[in-house]
């Protein structure tokens, strides 16, 4: 018999497509995992808007479910509200996020003011300094912002904080 | 379908939806063009933010009318006509201080309607504005920096930005024109009374005006009436590039 915590392991091993460091448990976006009647129910929260991940995103987590529950047998919804910031990262999702060389957001982003002090530097993920800039608020993804560090010269990717 | 006199709520969201999608689609225009690497990304970000939160407003439309009502079918396969937007967004590209001047007075209106949409009383609308308002935020710094950075720039670029601000000004006063679905949708608690939003767009726009040594312009406003469906003859041009391959093939899939 599957239980929600074999469901639950099971999600810590579904990476994000864009960052696979981090899996989706780590990403915060898995708001509950319940389990009705044989069907497994699971709230999912989108990142960014426009991120084209999203739908992959639903893909791989039904898909991964289904090898314990059975095909057909996950429904996966989705919820906005309350919306997904970068604080529903965990703690092991930002200790990974750095080791992957991109630096993790700051916590307590959910405060607005905290968006207006984007310039504040952030640490460089290779060589830890802090006299950094950001290049531009718009990176590769929707999630990620580009920095430079003034030290070592390398540009690096910064998660951005919503 | 009948889109003007269909259900309001759904209407209201095609008012919001389609500012989305139509400059969502414009700053797509950009992409490959921008003027440095940088700004092309982030333009294709922008519109990327747009069009998915255009999805947003769409997936709940085509919730609400059912009967196999879907995002595609609502963003293409209505005509000019049956589209909702402000004349503001489906403004040409032009140079890119007009991009950036399109998108700094729609970011300012933008950022104080989700404010409001925010606390809306359609719960489901409501939801989707606390998450947009977050990325809308970094639309706003963007756009406003851009027009620090030109106006306080050399001679050429506070020529060029100042001619911008001036030819895109007479769009705006539309935004804080309510149209009758405007009016029910305040009427409902759904959304803000766009004439009130006017003073504090004003604020917004004269202080990034004033750290870039601008002048706020005057002029005559436009009578527009884009929330009502009549529009420039700029949407058409749009609409018919974004809408081609699903037309000439309707059951194409990706």
């Amino acid at each position: 018999m599957v239980s929600v915590s074999d469901l639950e392991l099971r999600l810590h091993h579904v990476a994000d497509p864009e960052v696979p460091a981090l899996s989706v448990m780590d990403l915060g976006i898995v708001r509950s995992v319940r389990l009705e009647d044989g069907v497994c129910h699971v709230d999912l929260s989108p990142t960014y808007t426009g991120c084209p991940a999203t739908e992959r995103i639903e893909r791989d987590v039904r898909e991964a479910l289904e090898e314990l529950v059975g095909v057909g047998n996950v429904a996966v919804h989705t919820v906005l509200d309350p919306p997904w910031t970068t604080d529903w990262i965990s703690d092991e999702g930002l200790r990974k996020l750095e080791a992957y060389g991109i630096a993790p957001p700051p916590r307590r982003t959910t405060d607005k003011r905290s968006l207006l002090s984007l310039h504040k530097p952030l640490a460089c993920p290779r060589c830890r300094s802090t006299h950094t800039e950001r290049l531009s608020a718009f990176g590769s993804t929707a999630c990620k912002a580009l920095h430079r560090c003034l030290d070592c010269l390398e540009p690096f990717e910064a998660f951005k904080c919503i | 379908m009948k889109w003007d006199t269909c259900d309001p709520s759904v209407q209201y969201l095609l008012h919001l939806g389609d500012d989305a999608l139509v400059l969502g689609h414009r700053l797509s225009e950009w992409c490959g063009h921008g003027p440095i690497l940088e700004e092309d990304i982030a333009l294709s970000n922008l519109a990327l933010d747009l069009v998915g939160l255009a999805r947003q407003y769409y997936q709940l439309a085509a919730r609400r009318i059912g009967d196999g009502m879907t995002e595609d079918r609502i963003a293409y396969w209505r005509s000019d006509r049956e589209f909702r937007n402000h004349v503001l967004v489906e403004q040409p590209n032009g140079d890119f201080g007009d991009t950036m001047a399109r998108q700094f007075y729609f970011d300012a209106f933008h950022f104080l309607q989700l404010d409001a949409l925010q606390n809306s009383s359609d719960l489901e609308l409501a939801a989707i504005a606390r998450k947009a308002i977050k990325e809308t935020t970094y639309h706003a710094q963007h756009s406003s920096e851009w027009i620090v950075r030109l106006g306080d720039g050399t001679d050429e670029s506070r020529t060029r930005i100042s001619a911008s601000l001036l030819r895109l000004w007479p769009f705006t006063s539309e935004l804080f024109e309510a149209s009758t679905v405007d009016r029910e949708a305040h009427a409902q608690g759904w959304g803000p009374d766009v004439s009130s939003l006017r003073g504090p767009w004003l604020d917004l726009v004269h202080e990034v005006l004033h750290q870039a040594g601008l002048q706020l312009p005057e002029g005559p406003a436009k009578l527009l009436r884009g929330k009502s469906g009549i529009h420039s003859e700029s949407l058409g041009f749009l609409l018919a590039e974004m809408q081609s391959l699903p037309r000439a093939y309707p059951d194409a899939t990706w």
